[in-house]
């Protein structure tokens, strides 16, 4: 059996009369790029806050790279790296006096070599005496990325790293994830980007603090169920408000020229396009994506919840 | 479609509404500042209405007297009538009033020497020595300008018969007033050395506790949290810098108290530097605390102007410790302020010693310590 960098089990947290988190099993083994998926205020922030002892959790048990997760917050603040998904470094400070406050912080020997180390790895030699608050978006992150890695943890925890950077940005971003990943780090990181699940070993999927699902990418997608169509042709734009209304539409969305329609009934389906077929719409059936399942797992989960209340 | 070019010219009183309705919310969203916006009226109100009065009465008073006849106690039982003497020690040694005088613990010593009253009684005009702290002028102006009229009224009773002729002009008793510590009664010999704690609760609260909100609000606090750290590493790591600022503060209203006050120093530096320090300290203590309670800068600020008011009304600073009611006076004491300015003043000005000051100095350390405990418990380690 691998080891497990996070084992928790039953993992709540309510706050005043809402719960944010609500009984949530993770079993990360080491060395793996997990990430956490789930649409806003499905309680990701809030369970990266309890695995790195910033939030006391209401109920459940577990360990986080072996130290209890009530009683050894200390130890486990030491040995893991958290980034904030709001830029949290001094403004006030050069990057390269932020990372020397970091090293400070966490006792580092040979501080000057480490931050001359990180600053040299993540390509921020030449900005080191900016000020941190005068960096774009795209030099923010790798500043915070740079802080939380200096120590070397064991663990790091990313919430929504790359919201708001370009693209080639975040490309580079993902690529120090992984380099760290190779160097033994296990990663945990939440996003909304489908195509960063998608570089991700393993995802979780939560949803109004539900562990919904998890798995590969391709094993999600199987176990989804899910069946897509896609509709391409002239006056694709007209086909949406006419055939997201038939059974067994779940939910049509356009992508570029197309227009996808997904449903889990698949003779349901098929009788959908059926129906429009005489509109010259080419159709062929395609892999679900993702996204299609994950908005499908929204709806879902949004509809049992609204069920149950 | 002249729809679009639709919109009101001048002044709109639906976006007026739009603009104060949103006001409303957002400051009834903001408890603490609200509640900081009511309080002030009332505390000032109460403060400058009730606890301040320029006429200071029952002030402590020792006696040393060498008799005790039944003119002497007349004559003490008037000066107690008389509201502004509180006749709280009798003292059987002259030594013990220079000390009563320099630690603050009697504002004056009076002395009636042996054969009093036979020499009162023989017409010679004794001598009554009153020995009165003068740094305050203020404090013991009324006082002292009374101290004949009630002499000579305590008397009026046993003078009778025989010996009614001693009421007489210039009156039975000479009175021989020494002011001490500041007998030209220069108000700056006792305003610029309390200058220095004024100064020093001002800014000090205020900075440290804007120090830390700022953490919060600007995020960085989370970040902080998830390093390792106790909080105490936090609170001595953010506090020693402004332990420098205090230090800067200090050595420029001294040098200023000196070369352009010319206000006397009679006292130890070593005592002063002690007792600034422990001051300042538990003034940043106290601005840290603050920050424990404040969400934002702008409260940490209403907080410190809450704090302020009160230290600088009811310590002495403004006007006399004893001429406030009781209640006022019980208030004054819990302030470190009130200590330090005595401190301050005792060292400068009186050359008051350990000894004179030891119980000041413990009142501003019982402050601090329960100040930096208060901000251990409220500081959390975690964002709940």
């Amino acid at each position: 059996m691998t080891e497990l960098a996070i084992d928790v089990r039953g993992l709540s947290k309510h706050f005043a009369n809402k719960v944010a988190v609500n009984k949530v099993d993770l079993q990360l083994p080491k060395g793996q790029v997990w990430g956490f998926l789930g649409p806003n205020g499905s309680g990701k922030t809030t369970t990266i806050r309890m695995l790195c002892g910033l939030l006391n959790a209401t109920e459940g048990e577990g360990t986080c790279l072996g130290f209890d997760l009530r009683r050894d917050a200390e130890l486990i603040r030491r040995h893991t790296g958290y980034m904030t998904q709001r830029f949290s470094f001094w403004t006030e400070l050069t990057v390269r006096e932020n990372l020397e406050f970091v090293a400070r912080i966490y006792e580092l020997d040979n501080r000057r070599r480490c931050v001359d180390d990180t600053l040299d790895i993540l390509g921020l030699g030449h900005r080191q005496h900016q000020l941190a608050g005068a960096l774009s978006g795209g030099w923010k992150q790798r500043l915070a990325l740079a802080a939380v890695t200096m120590h070397r943890p064991e663990l790091l925890l990313l919430d929504e790293p790359t919201a708001g950077v370009d693209p080639q940005a975040r490309r580079d971003f993902w690529d120090q994830i992984h380099r760290l990943s190779n160097e033994g780090m296990t990663v945990l990181v939440s996003t909304h980007y489908m195509d960063e699940a998608e570089r991700c070993d393993h995802i979780v999927y939560l949803a109004h603090g539900n562990l919904i699902t998890q798995g590969t990418v391709p094993d999600i997608i199987d176990q989804s169920g899910l069946i897509s169509f896609r509709a391409e042709g002239m006056n694709v734009r007209a086909l949406e408000p006419r055939i997201a209304k038939l059974a067994g539409v779940e939910y049509a969305a356009y992508f570029g020229a197309g227009l996808h329609i997904c449903g889990h009934d698949r003779a349901l389906l098929e009788k959908a396009v059926e129906s429009v077929a005489d509109q010259g719409y080419q159709w062929h059936e395609i892999r679900p994506s993702l996204e299609d399942v994950f908005i499908a797992l929204m709806d879902q989960s949004g509809a049992d919840i609204r069920s149950h209340a | 479609m002249s729809d679009r070019r639709r919109y009101s010219q001048g002044v709109s009183l639906a976006r007026i509404n739009a603009v104060f309705l949103k006001e409303l919310i957002q400051m009834r969203r903001d408890r603490l500042t609200f509640a900081v916006m009511l309080a002030i009226p009332i505390l000032e109100l109460v403060l400058f209405g009730y606890a301040i009065n320029t006429d200071p009465k029952h002030l402590p008073t020792a006696i040393h007297a060498e008799e005790y006849t039944p003119i002497v106690r007349s004559l003490i039982a008037g000066l107690e009538h008389s509201e502004y003497f509180d006749i709280s020690k009798n003292i059987p040694d002259a030594r013990e009033g220079d000390h009563l005088l320099a630690g603050g613990g009697a504002v004056f010593v009076i002395e009636i020497p042996v054969g009093f009253t036979e020499r009162l009684v023989r017409g010679e005009r004794p001598q009554l020595l009153v020995a009165a702290d003068a740094t305050d002028p203020v404090a013991a102006s009324n006082a002292l300008s009374r101290i004949n009229t009630i002499v000579n009224r305590a008397l009026r009773k046993d003078l009778n018969g025989a010996l009614a002729h001693l009421q007489a002009d210039p009156g039975p008793v000479e009175v021989i007033v020494h002011p001490r510590y500041n007998p030209e009664g220069i108000t700056q010999y006792n305003i610029v050395p309390g200058l220095l704690g004024v100064i020093l609760t001002m800014t000090l609260v205020m900075i440290t506790g804007v120090a830390m909100t700022r953490e919060t609000e600007r995020g960085t606090l989370e970040n902080l949290l998830a390093m390792p750290g106790s909080p105490f590493e936090v609170m001595v790591g953010k506090i020693i810098p402004f332990l420098g600022v205090g230090a800067v503060q200090t050595v420029i209203v001294l040098l200023v108290a000196h070369w352009v006050f010319s206000v006397p120093f009679v006292g130890s530096i070593s005592l002063l530097l002690f007792s600034v320090t422990l001051f300042i300290i538990a003034n940043l203590a106290l601005g840290f605390t603050f920050s424990t309670i404040a969400k934002t800068q702008i409260q940490a600020m209403q907080l410190t102007v809450f704090f302020f008011l009160p230290s600088m009304l009811l310590s002495g600073f403004m006007f006399p410790f004893r001429g406030m009611p009781m209640w006022a006076q019980v208030i004054g004491e819990v302030l470190p302020l009130t200590h330090f300015l005595r401190v301050v003043r005792g060292i400068m000005l009186k050359g008051a010693g350990f000894g004179d000051l030891r119980m000041e100095l413990a009142a501003i350390s019982v402050f601090m310590i329960v100040v930096v405990l208060l901000a251990m418990v409220r500081y959390k380690r975690t964002l709940d």
